[in-house]
C-alpha cells in the first residue's frame, strides 16, 4: 500500500511524469497558495472518486463504465464547488472556472479507469492520495517559481525588497507554459542523470 | 595528390554564416554609430551588455550541452545587437542582460542552436521585456543630441511613456523623423541610417528586395486607403528598422518566394492592424512574430508538387 | 448584447484572438498538446470540436434555462452539463458511423476525447456566468472552437517544423512544446487591444 501511496508522488507523477490534467497546471499556479487550493480540491475528488469507483467496481457493467465514473467524480466536483464556494470564498475566485473543470481533469478519470475500477478500496485510496500529492506538491512547486518571479512573493510573504522588479510574465499565460515546459526539461533532465547513474 | 571525395553540388563558395553575420554587422553599424550619436554613451553600454550577454550565454549553453562552441559564427553577436537596438536607451542594464539571455537560451539554442529557432530571437526577447515590465520599456527620451542642430536638447526634456512618435504625430517634422531627433529604441529612429545598412545589405548579397520592400509598401498603402499620411507612417515607429533587419531573416521566413511575399504583406497588414486599433502604438515587433508562426504552414501551402510521389489515395 | 454587424465582427476577434482559447485561456491543452504533431490530425480534430462544441453550447443552454432554472437546481450544472457533452459525444460518434464513415474513421479515438476536452465544458459554463443569450452562447462556442483550431493547427505547423531539429534530449516532446506554446501565446499578446467590447 505504502508503494503505490509514494508511485503517485515521485514515480508517476501526475504532472511531471504522465502529464495529465495540464490546464489546471496552468491556469492554478499563478501563486503558491492557488497552486496549493487548487491541489487539495483536486485531491478530495480524487480521493473520494476512487474509493466509491472502487467500492462499485464490481456492480458497474463494462458498457457504461465511463459516463459512470463521469457521475460519480461531478458528484464529487459539485460538492468541493459548493464547501470552496462556502468556506473559501477568495480562493474560489481566483480558480474560477477551473474547479468544475476539475470534472475533466484527465488524471482523476485516467486513475478511475486504469487503477480504481480494478483494484480494491484500500489500494485504491492510497493510489488517490499519493496521486493527489504529487500532484499537488507539483502545483505547489511550478506556483511558488512564478509567484517569486512575477511577484516577489510566495505564499504572499515578500521574499525580496523593494528594488526587486517582478517579470510580469510569469503570472501571465504565457509565462506559466513556458515555466512549466522549462521545469518538465529540468526535472526529465534530473531523473535521466539519476537513471544513469543507478544504471537503469 | 589527395582526391576529395564529396558529393555534389560541388559550388565553392566564400560565403559562410560567419561572413554573412558580418555582412549583417556591417550594416548596422550606421545604425549603432546613429544611437550612440544620438542617445549618448548610455546607449552604447545597453548595447555592449547586450552583445556581451549573448555572447557569454551561447557559450555557457553550447559548452553545458556538450554542443561544438559556434560563438565565432557571430550569430550571438547579430542578435545581441539587434536586441540592444531595440531598446530604450534608459533601460537599465539589467534588461539587455536577461533579454539577451532568452534570446539565445530559450529562443535559439533550446531548440537546436542557429537554424532551427522559428521566431525571431530578438524579436521574441524584446516580446518578453514588454510584457514583463513594460514601465521600463516603454520610456523613451528625446535623444541628447539632435543631428543637424547645434544646440544640445536636456535629455529628460521630452519624455514620453510608450514609444515613439506615432502618439504625437502632429509635434515632429519629416527632416526629424528621418534623422531620428525623436523618441524611440536606440536603433529605429534614424532611417538613413537603417536605410544606408539596407543598400549595403542588397549590394552584398545579403537579403533581397522584395520582403522588406513589400512589407513597408503594404503599410504605406493601407495607411493611404486609410485615410492617412503614408510616408510618415512609414517613417515613424520601429516599421523599417523591423523590416530591413528582423523581418529578412532566413530561418524564420518562408523558403519560397511566393511564401516571402505572403509573409511581408501579412506583416504589412497586422502591423495596420494593430496600429489602427491603437491596442499598442507599436504593432511590429507582434506582426513579425506572428507571421514568424505561420511560416511553416505558410511552406506547406506554397511547396511544390514533387514529382514520383505517389498520391494517397488510388 | 445587441446583434450588430460591429457586435459580432468584435465578438469573434475577442473569442478566437484575443481571448484565444488556449493562449490566454489555457483551455483544451491537454489536446493541443497531444494532437498536434501533424497538420492533417490537428486540424480535424479541431473541426471535430468546434462541431460538438456548436451544438454543445446549444443543448446545455436549453437545460440550464428551461431545466435547471425552473427546477431550482442549478447547483447540478456541473453534473448536468459534462452529462450533455457526453451524451452528445456518443450521439456524434454513431452518427458519423453510420452516415459519414470515412471521416469517423479519420478522426478515429480522438472523437470520443472531446468529452475530457476541459475547452467544451469550460466554454458551456462561461456561456452561463456570461448570461450570454442562445445565439451569443453558440456564437461562443464556435468562435472559441476556432480559436482552438487555429492554435492546434499553429502548433501542428511548427512542430512538424521541429523534428529535424536538435533539441536536447530532456527537452524532447512535452516539455519543448509546452515552450513553444509559451512562445507562441507571447507573440498572441499582440491582439490585446483588439476586439474591446
Amino acid at each position: 500500500m505504502r508503494g503505490v501511496f509514494v508511485n503517485g508522488i515521485i514515480n508517476e507523477n501526475p504532472i511531471f511524469r504522465l502529464v495529465l490534467g495540464v490546464c489546471p497546471v496552468l491556469a492554478a499556479t499563478t501563486s503558491a497558495t492557488n497552486g496549493l487550493g487548487m491541489g487539495l480540491a483536486a485531491s478530495f475528488v480524487l480521493l473520494g472518486s476512487n474509493i466509491v469507483i472502487s467500492l462499485l467496481r464490481n456492480l458497474i457493467p463494462d458498457k457504461v463504465r465511463i459516463p459512470a465514473f463521469i457521475v460519480v467524480i461531478s458528484t464529487f466536483v459539485t460538492i468541493v464547488q459548493l464547501l470552496m464556494q462556502a468556506f473559501v470564498p477568495a480562493l474560489y475566485e481566483a480558480l474560477g472556472l477551473f474547479i468544475p473543470l476539475i470534472v475533466v481533469n484527465c488524471i482523476i478519470l485516467a486513475r478511475a479507469e486504469a487503477f480504481a475500477s480494478k483494484n480494491s478500496l484500500f489500494l485504491a485510496a492510497s493510489d488517490g492520495l499519493g496521486m493527489g500529492m504529487g500532484f499537488t506538491l507539483g502545483l505547489i512547486l511550478i506556483g511558488s517559481v512564478r509567484e517569486l518571479l512575477g511577484n516577489g512573493t510566495i505564499f504572499g510573504t515578500a521574499l525580496f525588497g523593494a528594488s526587486f522588479e517582478p517579470m510580469l510574465l510569469a503570472v501571465m499565460a504565457p509565462g506559466g507554459f513556458i515555466i512549466f515546459g522549462l521545469l518538465l526539461g529540468i526535472v526529465n533532465a534530473i531523473s535521466n542523470k539519476l537513471s544513469t547513474r543507478k544504471g537503469v | 595528390m589527395k582526391l576529395r571525395l564529396s558529393t555534389g553540388p560541388h559550388l565553392v563558395n566564400r560565403e559562410s554564416t560567419q561572413t554573412l553575420m558580418l555582412d549583417v554587422l556591417i550594416a548596422l553599424v550606421p545604425t549603432t554609430a546613429a544611437g550612440i550619436y544620438l542617445f549618448g554613451t548610455k546607449a552604447a553600454w545597453v548595447l555592449a551588455v547586450a552583445v556581451i550577454s549573448a555572447v557569454v550565454c551561447e557559450y555557457l549553453f553550447q559548452k553545458l550541452a556538450r554542443r561544438p562552441v559556434r560563438v565565432m559564427d557571430l550569430s550571438a553577436v547579430v542578435t545581441g545587437l539587434i536586441l540592444g537596438l531595440n531598446l530604450p536607451a534608459e533601460a537599465p542594464l539589467w534588461l539587455p542582460a536577461i533579454g539577451s539571455a532568452i534570446a539565445i537560451i530559450l529562443v535559439k539554442e533550446l531548440f537546436g542552436g542557429i537554424g532551427h529557432n522559428f521566431m525571431n530571437p530578438a524579436l521574441l526577447a524584446r516580446g518578453i521585456l514588454l510584457a514583463s515590465w513594460p514601465a521600463r520599456m516603454s520610456v523613451y527620451h528625446l535623444p541628447a543630441r539632435v543631428l543637424g542642430v547645434t544646440e544640445v536638447v536636456p535629455a529628460g526634456a521630452d519624455v514620453i511613456s510608450a514609444a515613439t512618435p506615432l502618439i504625437r504625430p502632429g509635434g515632429y517634422q519629416m527632416y526629424d523623423l528621418l534623422m531620428g531627433n525623436i523618441p524611440g529604441t536606440i536603433g529605429e529612429v534614424c532611417k538613413i541610417a537603417i536605410l544606408i545598412g539596407f543598400l549595403y545589405m542588397l549590394f552584398v548579397g545579403t537579403i533581397r528586395w522584395h520582403i522588406p520592400v513589400i512589407f513597408v509598401g503594404t503599410v504605406a498603402l493601407m495607411t493611404w486607403v486609410m485615410g492617412g499620411d503614408p510616408l510618415r507612417s512609414v517613417l515613424s515607429g520601429g516599421l523599417l528598422f523591423g523590416a530591413v533587419f528582423m523581418a529578412t531573416d532566413y530561418v524564420t521566413n518562408p523558403m519560397l518566394k511566393v511564401g516571402q511575399v505572403i509573409f511581408a504583406i501579412g506583416c504589412g497588414v497586422l502591423v495596420s492592424v494593430i496600429r489602427m486599433t491603437k491596442a499598442f502604438p507599436e504593432g511590429v515587433t507582434y506582426a513579425i512574430l506572428l507571421m514568424n508562426i505561420l511560416t511553416p504552414l505558410i511552406d506547406r501551402w506554397t511547396s511544390r508538387r514533387v514529382y514520383g510521389m505517389v498520391k494517397k489515395h488510388a | 448584447m445587441e446583434l450588430t454587424l460591429t457586435n459580432f465582427l468584435l465578438f469573434m476577434v475577442n473569442c478566437i484572438l484575443t481571448n484565444n482559447f488556449i493562449f490566454s485561456r489555457y483551455l483544451g491543452c491537454c489536446p493541443f498538446l497531444g494532437v498536434s504533431s501533424k497538420v492533417e490530425t490537428a486540424t480535424g480534430m479541431g473541426l471535430a470540436v468546434t462541431f460538438v462544441m456548436a451544438l454543445a453550447s446549444l443543448f446545455t443552454y436549453l437545460v440550464y434555462h428551461y431545466i435547471l432554472v425552473p427546477l431550482q437546481l442549478t447547483y447540478l450544472i456541473t453534473i448536468s452539463f459534462i452529462l450533455v457533452i457526453a451524451s452528445l459525444v456518443q450521439f456524434v460518434e454513431m452518427f458519423m458511423k453510420k452516415s459519414m464513415p470515412a471521416l469517423y474513421n479519420a478522426l478515429g479515438i480522438y472523437l470520443p476525447l472531446i468529452t475530457t476536452n476541459c475547452a467544451v465544458l469550460g466554454a458551456t459554463i462561461l456561456n452561463i456566468d456570461n448570461s450570454y443569450n442562445l445565439l451569443w452562447s453558440v456564437l461562443n462556442g464556435v468562435f472559441g472552437a476556432l480559436g482552438f483550431l487555429l492554435a492546434i493547427v499553429l502548433m501542428a505547423g511548427v512542430r512538424e517544423r521541429l523534428e529535424a531539429s536538435n533539441i536536447p534530449k530532456s527537452f524532447k516532446g512535452f516539455p519543448i512544446s509546452l515552450v513553444v506554446a509559451g512562445l507562441m501565446s507571447v507573440a498572441f499578446l499582440g491582439f490585446a487591444g483588439l476586439g474591446k467590447m
